[in-house]
């Protein structure tokens, strides 16, 4: 029997997609994170800023596992993901599936329009065509790329432009229908509209999966994110509601000064 | 604003100078290619006639047809094609998608460099103790297969795994994070991507085994046989060691004999790497990132 106490201990737990303690990321002996704790709530847009090599991209890697893709990287400290372990749990290979990452470049893989957001699917053992077509129409239009792609989905991913294979990879991880998304920095090589029609696209799809938002516009980070964490070379100096962050509420001069675009 | 400098002129000069050498350097290369296939065809063409691919050697090899020889190669090429590639290509798929960056690893890259170098009499010995002798093979297409099999093994290995390599990381990435294993990454993504390369190892393959004599003249081609393989525990004779024969070691064979038997050993490389490279470019034209 669960003590009643434990049970309210879990109840609390749930509302948390990750939870995050004492992370230390290393490469190395060189140390490119240290002491990160924060946690990111169910259906909250988490945004995280801060100038380049703060550590966040070393951050969202560490949170699917994808440190095991680096030799030299080392990762101290607990990550909950739903309440399990990460650094426990066998089958990193579900873990993964139940999230999707979106780097800074798109990479549409070399296959076609189709088969890159069906990859995912087939992975998983859906092998029906006629289903398989639905989940490609519902992840390309929730993606906002139908209309432009739906005459040529058997031309090569690879070939589209920037901001249409952007939009492809967010597809591909829609496909996954992943807890959490992640997106790293996704605009870098996306044009401006593109970059507002994909900031529709992830307000909506807060209300189906939490997103953590890795960002180098700080006013991106203001539009979207419920909470934002600042980064700064390799701590998190900061973690607040966005609004308080930019109406000057921020507790450290550094946030502030970062804000205000004073350096980055 | 467009008028032309003296500056302008003289880097054109150069520019076309360095053009003209290099084309002249690439014509050069060529020449004795052409030589050898013009000398080929101006004096063994005129023997080569359907007869000629298709009827035994008569008159103690000096009349008749090469077809036990062109049979011969056919069946040593494709066993020895059947067994290096599937283990050249897994070797290469292990090399260049699971193995650990270890010593071990380097050191099996450095003896795959090195097997590449070593000499094919070396091999042809080699095959002998190991298939003829050891496995119990006696003189046989098996036993000659295999022993070009390994001695091309690195050339597969080598190509494949380079081919693998080009595939950009960022594809794996992108397939791991969305939860597939190495091995989906590889066949999903990885290999169909691979392809055109892993077949230019197969091209080079091909071109070498066709025409080697020395590791298959101790281990299954003979001298002269009046019948044909049964299966790929008879010996058999070959293109290659035909052509050592007819041209060194029988008395009275006709001039063009020789060149006709040469002939046919060219065509027959071109061809399969006409083949292979039609088929390659078609894969090419197919897949692009
Ligand atoms: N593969 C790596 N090997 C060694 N150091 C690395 C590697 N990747 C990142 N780093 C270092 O870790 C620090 C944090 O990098 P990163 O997480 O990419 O920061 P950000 O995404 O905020 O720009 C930087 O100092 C960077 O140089
Ligand atoms: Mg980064």
């Amino acid at each position: 029997m669960v003590s009643s106490a434990e049970a309210l201990v879990k109840d609390a737990n749930q509302t948390l997609k990750l939870d995050v303690r004492d992370l230390s990321i290393y490469y190395g002996d060189t140390p490119a994170l240290e002491n990160v704790t924060l946690d990111v709530r169910e259906h909250e847009i988490f945004g995280i800023i801060g100038p380049a090599n703060a550590g966040k991209t070393s951050f969202l890697k560490t949170l699917n596992r994808m440190d095991m893709f680096t030799s030299n990287m080392k990762v101290q400290g607990d990550i909950h993901f739903n309440g399990f372990d990460i650094q426990k749990t066998r089958n990193i290979y579900a873990l993964r599936s139940r999230i999707g990452v979106v780097f800074p470049l798109p990479v549409g893989l070399p296959l076609t329009i189709y088969e890159n957001v069906a990859l995912s699917p087939r992975l998983s053992g859906i092998r029906n065509k006629a289903d398989l077509d639905v989940i490609v129409e519902r992840c390309l239009t929730r993606a906002a790329l139908w209309d432009e792609v739906k005459d040529r989905l058997d031309s090569l991913g690879s070939l589209l432009s920037g901001g249409q294979q952007q939009r492809l990879t967010i597809a591909r991880a829609l496909s996954q229908e992943p807890d959490v998304l992640m997106l790293d920095e996704f605009s870098i090589a996306v044009d401006p509209v593109t970059t507002m029609r994909i900031e529709d696209v992830l307000k909506e799809l807060k209300s189906e999966m939490t997103i953590i938002l890795v960002t180098n516009l700080v006013q991106q980070a203001r539009r979207l994110a419920d909470r934002t964490a600042f980064f700064l070379e390799g701590k998190c100096v900061e973690i607040g509601d966005t609004e308080d962050l930019f109406t000057g509420n921020a507790k450290e001069q550094s946030t502030i000064d970062y804000i205000e675009g004073k350096f980055g | 604003m467009f008028e032309i400098s003296e500056l302008n002129k003289r880097n054109r000069k150069t520019q076309k100078l360095f053009q003209i050498l290099f084309m002249m350097m690439t014509l050069l290369l060529i020449t004795p290619v052409l030589i050898i296939l013009g000398t080929l065809i101006y004096k063994g063409g005129s023997i080569i006639s359907v007869d000629f691919l298709f009827t035994h050697p008569t008159d103690g090899m000096t009349a008749g047809g090469i077809f036990p020889a062109l049979f011969g190669t056919v069946w040593i090429v494709a066993v020895a094609l059947l067994a290096s590639v599937p283990i050249g290509v897994a070797a290469a798929i292990y090399l260049s998608e699971y193995a650990p960056d270890n010593w071990l690893t380097r050191i099996i890259n450095l003896a795959i460099i090195n097997l590449a170098g070593v000499p094919s009499i070396v091999h042809a010995l080699f095959g002998v103790g190991a298939f003829v002798i050891f496995f119990k093979f006696g003189t046989s297409i098996l036993a000659a297969s295999l022993t070009l099999a390994i001695m091309t093994l690195p050339v597969v290995i080598v190509a494949s795994r380079e081919s693998l390599q080009a595939v950009p990381k960022a594809f794996r990435e992108a397939c791991w994070n969305m939860g597939a294993t190495r091995w989906q990454t590889i066949r999903r993504v990885v290999l169909p991507n691979a392809v055109s390369g892993i077949l230019t190892g197969v091209i080079l393959e091909v071109s070498r085994t066709t025409g080697e004599t020395a590791p298959i003249m101790f281990t299954g081609a003979a001298f002269f046989l009046p019948f044909l393989p049964q299966s790929v525990f008879d010996q058999t004779m070959a293109l290659s060691l035909h052509l050592f024969v007819v041209s060194t070691q029988v008395p009275g064979v006709p001039e063009e004999l020789p060149y006709g038997v040469a002939l046919v050993l060219i065509a027959m490389v071109l061809l399969m790497n006409s083949i292979s490279i039609a088929f390659r470019m078609y894969l090419r034209g197919k897949k692009k990132w």
